[in-house]
């Protein structure tokens, strides 16, 4: 197998690879950039762990190839604050401790950022539909949803 | 194995053909993907047609759309002229995994990955759309419900991929609708699939019906007894017990881990019933 | 060593029951925080692990040349790589099969390559020579006399006489007190019934994960996500045959654990590899490994047989109790069997269990083991006697609680306990007198855990800044960290944010046990009250050297060193800051340390609401409403409480409704995925409403007692409750999967007996 040369933007910066043919994104994003933050808890986009946003849609990192990814825009939770300033997301999160061992903490913020760019207004029932392929087996997703809803409301300045 | 990204229909065309091995074509790449992990597939050739001009189009064609390969089950969600055309498709395409998932996948590889429980499958029968495929003799234009020919088998041949879905107009008073029976509210595999299709007259009385079930059979069914049972009515409920029996008579299913026999053929009746009820709604909604 | 102090029952406390962020919370919202599979090592290999495809075969002949002849493959091991001398023999077979593969996804060999790729090639080269034996995965099967054996030199123990031949039942138990036979002769009416729970998996969403840096002495480090690095060093240390001053394992973060990280699976494996290669070995489970290859719960049989009089007294309750535990002896049929009638004053109980071994994966703890099933098949019983005798299935748990003094099921007498609290909270609780809709059922269930203590040890060093450093040996599974600055600054007189908690690795505290039976924030935190007060005491001393009196003269009081009265002399107070800054000066760091084998844990109980809506033609169960009254002793930090409650109940919800373990004819697991293995989604659930209630643990200087697993023991049975009474009939097995509802409500409809939904009563 020869390596493939890629050339991509990931959290806003230019970044280069060599990847295998059948290497995903995710392992690309952990093991050749050393961006750990997205996680693979099943590899078969079952879990939604490794949630990332691509040219601005949502998706698995560990369903996509890297060899996919030439000219695409890819943000990662890495991205998600802005330097010291956590999203709002990230922020209602902590408040409402709606985590508790953090496996899956990454893959519910970027799915719920993604959602909150297409509806600001979302109801209990779009939040937790959106938000059905990210498994939690910790909260009971109780305080998960609570969260979301809570950084839509703040950040609708409502 | 390697990976190879055309920008034409014809260069894909000749690497699939040409390709010493197993070739497989990358979509959204939402079955693909799993299926090599698991070792159940190992491709020499991977060719992604995502480059290739108009696979993400949908376009409108003598009063329907015909849709890309390559379009994703959200990217159609998002095209107001399908989802108000053909809702029960969309709605189909819609309950394919997560919203991750939606992100990527898409009809054309709902298709051709030729499960008979694909969600998208009883819809596109139902709805009468049409397969473009493209291969080392041309392109041809097939029906939805020819593409599989047994779980994991399709008809099409070596060097052949399909390059669009076209789904055809419709006249005033129609409506269709799918739903699938899983034991979560999310991300399973349909225990049973039901899609309508219907026409009513001025008078709302059914004039043509297709019904199509999905998981019950080695590929998705066309159940024309089915759907006998509703044209001629105005979907009274003799009409949809009728319809419903005539679902559940047509299974031919498998006892597995997501369902047993007695139980999808019994569910295949009532869901039959309840997408017929709500494709008669939005018929009646259609002026 | 002191026994654990009292409850202060007067104490005034400022911190503890408050809500403050967690220390760890901003590196697991920026995805900065490093779990199992987070870390790597330069000249990193991975490690692959080679698995049986049969449930059951012998290995007559492994055959790895050509794997190591290929270019990348530094390190095979098998069995022969281990200490075969290690006193845990099962975890040692379990860890790499023996002679025998004993199911499917049994460690067969593992490699070590410079590539996933490669590693990968190599384990199909690896040729292995299995004899393919009769399998049995079912418990009532593997029980019947000539069914497929195990192990063939296993005898039951705890049976007298003990049987002259051989079989698959690994031990039988029993408990209990009085005559049941008298008790049930008192009864007015008797309900017995046998239930059948399937085997269900933890479901963590990290799969178990580790880097080995092992040198060619057995000398090296460890990096892993457990619920017990202490475990995993002086497992480890056992199963490769090193002194365990040797190894050194650092607990990662841990991304769920449910009792299912409290053993090894791939950590010996990973260090034999690496012993073998002279580079670190990184190996990480993938999901399929995960279910057939780590520990799942059992699944189970019981029998339970209730009396109770007209006026609501249960006269007597017997159970017998069969839980097959996987390939191995072990699973948790004697706790399910001490814990059945936990919540019930009975003059005359009676529990037998039996261990059975199966070709299934070796079970692990999953949270509160083996008590979901037992009390599922109580409080169902339970609440169709209210029924049959028309009382308010409150009414007659309330009826029947235990309370402090009476003596439980399975032996000692109840300390003080708030089992009727829960059931008051539930009966006044507004969801409880809540309307009903169409198709709806409402059920109630309590549920006991015993809750643990154990070996613990924490250091607690005070910084020159006057920060504070404490360091705990207990991995932090669900904001313990949390928990334990909140009960060091509240000891010390400081801000919360003024304490940074750590879980220390192996060789920087001494022994502590795994974080299981809900005994951190108990355990833990009792001895970081503790290694606080000790603290104090050296603050103390030093102020005493800063003023030049007596130690005894000074006391501790909202962060300060003060004179302890007139006679003491006159001096400004001293906060902790001033005198960590003199600290060089009066003798040196200070520190405060506790070391225990906490008991008094105190066992806690829970009464769940739930209600249920049936769709009558698909079967379909959706829980439309849940709420959890559960008596948390003390809670230190209530969000995570809560949290715990929540968790715990939707765990329940998805081992009722959906989740099983599928086995084929052929023994092999046919949902390895979380596809088919279907855990609750955010979708199916309603909000999950809760109810602190607190009743001091007398055990605990807070009134602390443990949390975690108490919440997914009502769960099974307030759901099949609540769906038994929507759907108007009794369901006795889970999951209530709509196939076996549907089939219920048919048969029911066919036989004419089928009950009224309660929702229409």
């Amino acid at each position: 197998m020869s390596q493939i040369h890629v050339t991509t933007i990931v959290n806003g910066d230019p970044v280069e690879y060599l990847c295998e043919p059948d290497e995903t994104v995710l392992d690309v994003l952990r093991d050749r950039l050393g961006l750990i933050g997205s996680k693979e808890g099943c590899g078969t986009g079952d879990c939604g762990a490794c949630s990332v946003t691509v040219d601005g849609r949502l998706v698995c990192a560990c369903l996509m190839l890297g060899a996919e990814m030439q000219g695409r825009e890819i943000a990662t939770i890495e991205g998600m604050a802005d330097g010291d300033n956590l999203h709002p997301l990230q922020r209602k999160f902590l408040e409402h401790a709606a985590l508790q061992c953090g496996i899956c903490t990454p893959g519910f913020l970027v799915a719920a950022k993604s959602l909150l760019e297409r509806n600001p207004d979302p109801s209990e029932t779009e939040v937790r539909y959106w938000l059905a392929g990210n498994l939690c087996r910790c909260t009971g997703y109780d305080k998960i949803i609570r969260a979301v809803m809570d950084a839509a409301a703040e950040m609708r300045g409502a | 194995m390697q990976y190879q990204a055309p920008e034409s229909i014809d260069a894909a065309v000749a690497l699939l053909a040409n390709v010493s091995g197993q070739a497989r074509v990358l979509a959204g790449g939402t079955d693909l993907l799993v299926q090599m992990k698991s070792g159940m597939t190992e491709p020499d050739l991977i060719v992604d047609i995502k480059r290739i001009d108009g696979m993400h189009a949908i376009i409108e064609e003598d009063g329907g759309y015909r849709m890309g390969a390559a379009v994703s089950s959200a990217a159609l969600n998002e095209h107001d002229g399908v989802a108000t055309m053909w809702p029960g498709v969309v709605e189909a395409a819609e309950l394919i995994g997560s919203t991750q998932i939606q992100g990527r996948c898409t009809m054309t590889g709902n298709l051709c990955n030729a499960s008979p429980a694909a969600d998208s499958v009883p819809a596109l029968i139902a709805a009468n759309a049409t397969v473009r495929v493209a291969g080392p003799g041309g392109t041809r234009d097939i029906p939805a419900a020819d593409v599989a020919v047994a779980p994991g088998k399709t008809s099409l041949s070596a060097g052949e991929f399909v390059t669009s879905i076209y789904l055809p107009a419709r006249p005033a008073h129609s409506g269709d609708a799918y739903l699938r029976f899983i034991p979560r509210t999310e991300m399973d595999i349909a225990v049973v699939g039901a899609a309508v299709s219907l026409t009513l007259d001025d008078k709302g009385v059914c004039v043509a019906a297709r019904v199509a079930l999905g998981a019950v059979a080695p590929t998705a069914l066309l159940v024309e007894d089915a759907a006998a049972a509703l044209i001629g009515t105005s979907l009274d409920d003799a009409a949809l017990e009728a319809c419903a029996a005539a679902a559940s008579a047509a299974c031919n299913p498998i006892d597995d881990k997501r369902g047993t026999i007695e139980y999808r053929t019994k569910v295949a009746g009532v869901l039959t019933r309840r997408a017929a009820l709500i494709a008669l709604e939005r018929a009646r909604g259609h002026s | 060593m002191a026994r654990a102090p009292l409850y202060e029952e007067d104490r005034d406390l400022k911190l503890v029951g408050s809500r403050p962020l967690r220390p760890d919370g901003l590196e697991k919202v920026t995805g900065r925080a490093r779990f199992g599979a987070d870390v790597s090592a330069p000249g990193m290999l991975v490690g692959k692990v080679l698995r049986s495809p049969h449930p059951h075969a012998r290995i007559k002949s492994i055959d790895v040349s050509q794997a190591m002849a290929l270019q990348g493959v530094k390190a095979i091991v098998t069995k022969d790589d281990f200490n075969a001398d290690s006193s845990d023999r099962n975890i040692l077979t379990n860890v790499m099969a023996r002679g025998k593969a004993l199911y499917e996804g049994h460690a067969v060999a593992a490699v070590a390559a410079t590539s996933a790729t490669i590693a990968k090639k190599a384990l199909k080269l690896i040729k292995v020579d299995y004899e393919i034996l009769p399998h049995v995965t079912d418990v009532e099967t593997a029980m019947q006399p000539g069914a497929p054996l195990l192990h063939e030199g296993m005898i039951t123990a705890g049976m007298d006489p003990a049987p002259d031949r051989p079989s698959n039942i690994a031990s039988r138990c029993e408990f209990g007190h009085g005559d049941v036979e008298t008790g049930f002769a008192a009864a007015d009416e008797i309900i017995e019934r046998t239930f059948r729970t399937e085997a269900t998996h933890q479901g963590y969403i990290e799969p178990h994960a580790c880097m080995a840096n092992v040198g060619p002495d057995g000398a090296g480090e460890l990096w892993c996500c457990t619920q017990g690095h202490f475990m995993v060093r002086n497992t480890c240390a056992d199963l490769l045959g090193v002194d365990v001053s040797k190894l050194r394992v650092t607990a990662s973060e841990i991304g769920g654990g449910f009792g299912g990280k409290t053993t090894v699976f791939i950590e010996p494996v990973a260090m034999a590899l690496s012993r073998k290669a002279g580079r670190p070995v990184k190996i990480v489970m993938n999901r399929d490994e995960v279910f057939k290859a780590s520990g799942p719960t059992s699944s189970t049989v019981i029998t339970v047989k209730i009396g109770v009089t007209r006026d609501g007294r249960l006269t007597a309750g017997e159970a017998e109790l069969k839980y097959q535990g996987g390939a191995f002896p072990g699973s948790p049929v004697s706790l399910g069997a001490m814990s059945a009638f936990s919540c019930y004053n009975m003059e005359h109980v009676r529990t037998i269990g039996y261990d059975v071994v199966t070709n299934r994966p070796k079970q692990a703890a999953y949270r509160a083991p083996g008590a979901p099933m037992a009390a599922y098949a109580v409080e169902s019983v339970v609440e169709e006697l209210a029924s049959r005798i028309g009382m308010d299935p409150i009414e007659l748990r309330l009826k029947n609680a235990v309370s402090e003094g009476d003596k439980s099921s399975y032996g000692p007498k109840y300390k003080r306990i708030g089992l009727t609290e829960t059931l008051e909270a539930a009966k006044a609780h507004e969801h409880y007198n809540a309307p009903l809709g169409p198709n709806q059922g409402r059920g109630v269930a309590c549920g006991f855990w015993f809750n643990f203590g154990g070996q613990t040890c924490v250091s607690l060093n005070i910084n020159i800044d006057g920060t504070v450093a404490l360091a705990v040996g207990t991995p932090d599974i669900g904001g313990s960290r949390a928990s334990m600055g909140l009960m060091a600054a509240e000891e010390l007189g400081i801000g919360y944010d003024q304490v940074r908690t750590i879980i220390a690795d192996t060789s920087s505290l001494g022994h502590n046990d795994v974080t299981d039976g809900s005994r951190v924030t108990f355990a833990s935190g009792l001895a970081t009250i503790n290694a606080a007060r000790d603290a104090i005491k050296k603050l103390c001393a030093r102020a005493a050297r800063m003023w030049g009196i007596d130690e005894e003269a000074v006391v501790w009081e909202d962060g300060h060193a003060k004179p302890a009265g007139e006679n003491a002399g006159e001096f400004e107070p001293l906060s902790l800051a001033q005198i960590a800054a003199e600290a060089e000066q009066t003798g040196g760091p200070i520190a405060g340390h506790y070391e225990t084998n906490a008991g008094g844990a105190g066992v806690s109980f829970a009464t769940h609401i739930v209600d249920a809506e049936v769709d009558p033609e698909t079967g379909r169960v959706h829980v439309t409403r849940y709420t959890v009254c559960q008596d948390a002793g003390k809670a230190v930090h209530p969000s995570y409480v809560e949290g715990q409650f929540q968790g715990g109940a939707v765990q329940g919800i998805g081992w009722a409704l959906n989740e099983a373990y599928i086995y084929g004819e052929d023994g092999r697991l046919q949902n390895p995925g979380f596809l088919d293995y279907r855990i609750p989604v955010a979708s199916d659930l309603p909000m999950i409403d809760t109810v602190i209630v607190e009743v001091p643990n007398p055990g605990h200087p807070y009134g602390v007692r443990g949390v975690g697993e108490t919440s997914i023991v009502p769960p099974l049975a307030a759901i099949a409750n609540a769906v038994s009474h929507a759907a108007g009939v009794r369901l006795t097995e889970l999951p209530m999967s709509p196939p076996r509802v549907l089939r219920a409500m048919d048969a029911a409809k066919d036989a004419g007996t089928a009950s009224k939904p309660q929702a229409a009563e």
